[in-house]
């Protein structure tokens, strides 16, 4: 409640400083000057897939391509105008799949970064924009910062981005009631299983747990803050008693084998795929994605406590979040969790 | 009295070169009990021996689902894999040694594992299943090898050895690249990790239905080179010498090198890139009984299936989680290696 409040505060604050800060320099969420953004921005290159998806959901218009080329499996849940957009690559710095001089033949008002805000990318992100000349604005991308993120995106581009960041602030104080609700004896023990065997995970503290963190999941892996190889003996001594796996063809194969039989949570049948659709609901790309997953982790962890029928859940931030309503058959696929 | 001291010095030197199979048996069972007796899950000796017994008997162990599990369908297994690959590499790499007649030389110097690591980050990025992923890898190895082999055959000039080696060089840089290529164009967040996890080597993912596709290549690689031994002593010499003897070499080398080829590629296929355990196993075999094939290769073989079944329990013991084995090896390897080195400098020069 109280951050609840000192949130509403700060806002209103922030309305009243409005007029006061217009003749202020823009800055991004990592303290950086903007000085060279001219506004309203009419074409926005994305950093990698965390900005793209983050982008696309407030203003699909502005985004000129995508990281990684949209996959067919994945069309049917987004706009047919930006489905279609083209393949343009990564920007990380060091490692880049997009060529500089092609960020600059595209001519963007903005580049656009949403993850961490650490020195690192603070320092790649001076050294593009001193090389290229665009303004390069770093985000927070961390899933709890998913309003004020909405926000500052908002301000960047002159988007009206209350909307998105209500529905983001609503959806995380729902979850936080509902889960505190919940005694922390009977919050369940949870192993997120990776990787084509299930025995890569992400330890607590890891960006690939935050929602499940936020779900108040307790991870069996422990804290560390890093993806992590794993033995089945691991697993087996966990004793999960819900696994949220990512590769469907894993979770096949784990039905079927003693080993993973040996755990409560297929012994209860609540190993889970998430769905991945039109991107992944849980772990990856860590964007505004993994806000529908936070539904579906209600009610795979808490079934008591999500009553609401996930469908619907799904039908409507698909359509808020997406701008697309998917049918009943793309909803089944959805659901399944089968790429 | 210097020449009774010299007599007991040699006696023990004999006496420690017929032990050495039996010394290295007897550390292989050390390391089985240590690797049965230890880990994540509380497991005690008894009742792995109650579970393997009740298994051998044919009636239901009197213990845990979970601990059955644990001993037959985890820790078993593993443990298995971990004594056929650390066999296979040694055996392989003592073959290679012989072959090359060179102390440096290690198991995938013909490009096996940069084959077989193209072709399991081929089948992650393509999303396959595991058992396709790890039959690409092996596939992958088993190419590499042809491909290197052809090229030797193509420009061998006047010493095939040495265009062998260089061609191993050349095919696995150029594998290397096409690795980078895949792990670039990589999903970053989902399969880059996945990859790189595959490439520093685990058996953390061992599992029943590897043991059989995995045996089958380890023992027909390490039966024939086991069979060739005394052939091996022949082809360290000068390669008209081994002639006059009535040696085929041409055939001989094909042989060593297509059964070598064979059971590293099956290993690391199953198990990722695990260096070392072929370069510096040979030597510590060569050390106990020295160099005659007959003993070095039986000597070698146990003391590889102990040596990695020992890096491997420390794998999944030292950290709350897996410790990549490529990275123990290293680390016990080199070490060792370098010593051995500092040894080889006085008897050989």
């Amino acid at each position: 409640m109280l951050d609840r409040r000192s949130l509403l505060i700060g806002s209103t604050a922030l309305a009243l400083a409005g007029p006061a800060r217009a003749a202020d320099p823009l800055r991004d969420d990592a303290g950086r000057a903007l000085d060279a953004l001219r506004t309203p921005v009419a074409r926005v290159f994305p950093a990698g897939p965390p900005a793209a998806i983050l982008l696309y959901t407030l203003a699909p218009d502005l985004l000129l391509g995508w990281p990684r080329a949209i996959r067919p499996a994945e069309k049917p849940y987004l706009l047919p105008q930006a489905a279609d957009l083209p393949e343009v690559g990564r920007l990380t710095g060091r490692g880049n799949t997009a060529n500089l001089e092609a960020v600059l033949a595209v001519k963007p008002g903005l580049i656009l970064d949403v993850g961490s805000t650490a020195e690192t990318y603070r320092s790649l992100a001076d050294r593009v924009q001193s090389q290229t000349g665009i303004p390069y604005a770093l985000l927070d991308g961390r899933l709890e910062s998913a309003p004020a993120t909405y926000r500052s995106l908002g301000r960047l581009i002159g988007r009206d981005a209350e909307p998105l960041a209500i529905l983001a602030e609503r959806t995380l104080a729902t979850m936080r009631a509902r889960v505190a609700a919940v005694p922390e004896g009977e919050r369940p023990r949870v192993y997120l299983a990776r990787g084509p065997r299930g025995l890569e995970t992400a330890r607590a503290g890891s960006i690939n747990v935050e929602a499940l963190a936020l779900m108040g999941a307790v991870n069996v892996a422990g804290p560390g803050g890093s993806l992590a190889q794993v033995s089945p003996e691991d697993v087996v001594a966990w004793a999960p008693e819900v696994i949220v796996a990512l590769d469907p063809a894993f979770a096949a194969a784990a039905r079927q084998d003693p080993l993973w039989q040996a755990t409560p949570a297929l012994r209860t049948n609540r190993l889970h795929v998430s769905p991945s659709l039109p991107f992944g609901w849980v772990d990856f790309p860590p964007s505004v994605n993994r806000l529908l997953g936070l539904w579906w982790l209600g009610k795979i962890l808490y079934p008591a406590q999500f009553p609401e029928d996930i469908r619907a859940v799904a039908r409507d931030l698909s359509g808020q979040l997406y701008h697309v309503v998917p049918d009943d058959p793309a909803l089944d696929r959805l659901l399944a969790g089968t790429p | 009295m210097s020449g009774t001291a010299q007599v007991v010095a040699l006696l023990g030197a004999r006496a420690a070169r017929l032990g050495g199979p039996w010394l290295a048996l007897l550390a292989l069972v050390l390391a089985a009990a240590l690797a049965f007796g230890v880990g994540r899950y509380p497991v005690s000796l008894l009742d792995v021996a109650r579970v393997l017994v009740g298994r051998l008997a044919g009636h239901a162990p009197d213990v845990a689902p979970a601990v059955e599990a644990v001993v037959l369908q985890i820790r078993g297994p593993r443990i298995a894999a971990a004594i056929l690959i650390g066999a296979a590499l040694s055996v392989a790499g003592t073959a290679f040694q012989g072959l090359f007649r060179n102390p440096l030389v290690s198991p995938d110097i013909l490009g096996a594992s940069s084959g077989a690591a193209l072709g399991a980050v081929l089948g992650i990025w393509l999303s396959l299943g595991v058992l396709a992923i790890e039959g690409l890898a092996f596939a992958g190895g088993l190419a590499a090898v042809a491909c290197v082999y052809a090229l030797g055959a193509a420009l061998s000039g006047r010493d095939p050895i040495l265009v062998l080696v260089l061609a191993g060089i050349v095919i696995g840089s150029l594998l290397g690249a096409g690795v980078g290529l895949i792990k670039y164009l990589a999903d970053p967040y989902n399969q880059l990790p996945a990859m790189t996890f595959w490439l520093l080597g685990s058996l953390s993912g061992a599992h029943p239905s590897d043991l059989l596709p995995l045996a089958g290549p380890v023992v027909l690689g390490t039966g024939l080179l086991l069979a060739l031994r005394w052939r091996l002593d022949v082809l360290s010499l000068p390669d008209e010498e081994a002639r006059s003897l009535g040696l085929a070499t041409g055939a001989l080398r094909v042989a060593v090198v297509a059964a070598a080829t064979l059971v590293t590629a099956a290993s690391v296929a199953t198990a990722g890139i695990v260096g070392w355990i072929g370069l510096v196993v040979p030597h510590l075999a060569r050390f106990l009984v020295g160099p005659g094939f007959g003993r070095l290769i039986p000597t070698a073989a146990l003391l590889g299936a102990g040596t990695l079944l020992t890096i491997d329990t420390l794998a999944r013991t030292l950290a709350p989680v897996e410790v990549p084995l490529g990275i123990l090896t290293a680390f016990v390897g080199t070490p060792i290696f370098l010593w051995l080195l500092a040894r080889a400098e006085r008897d050989w020069s």
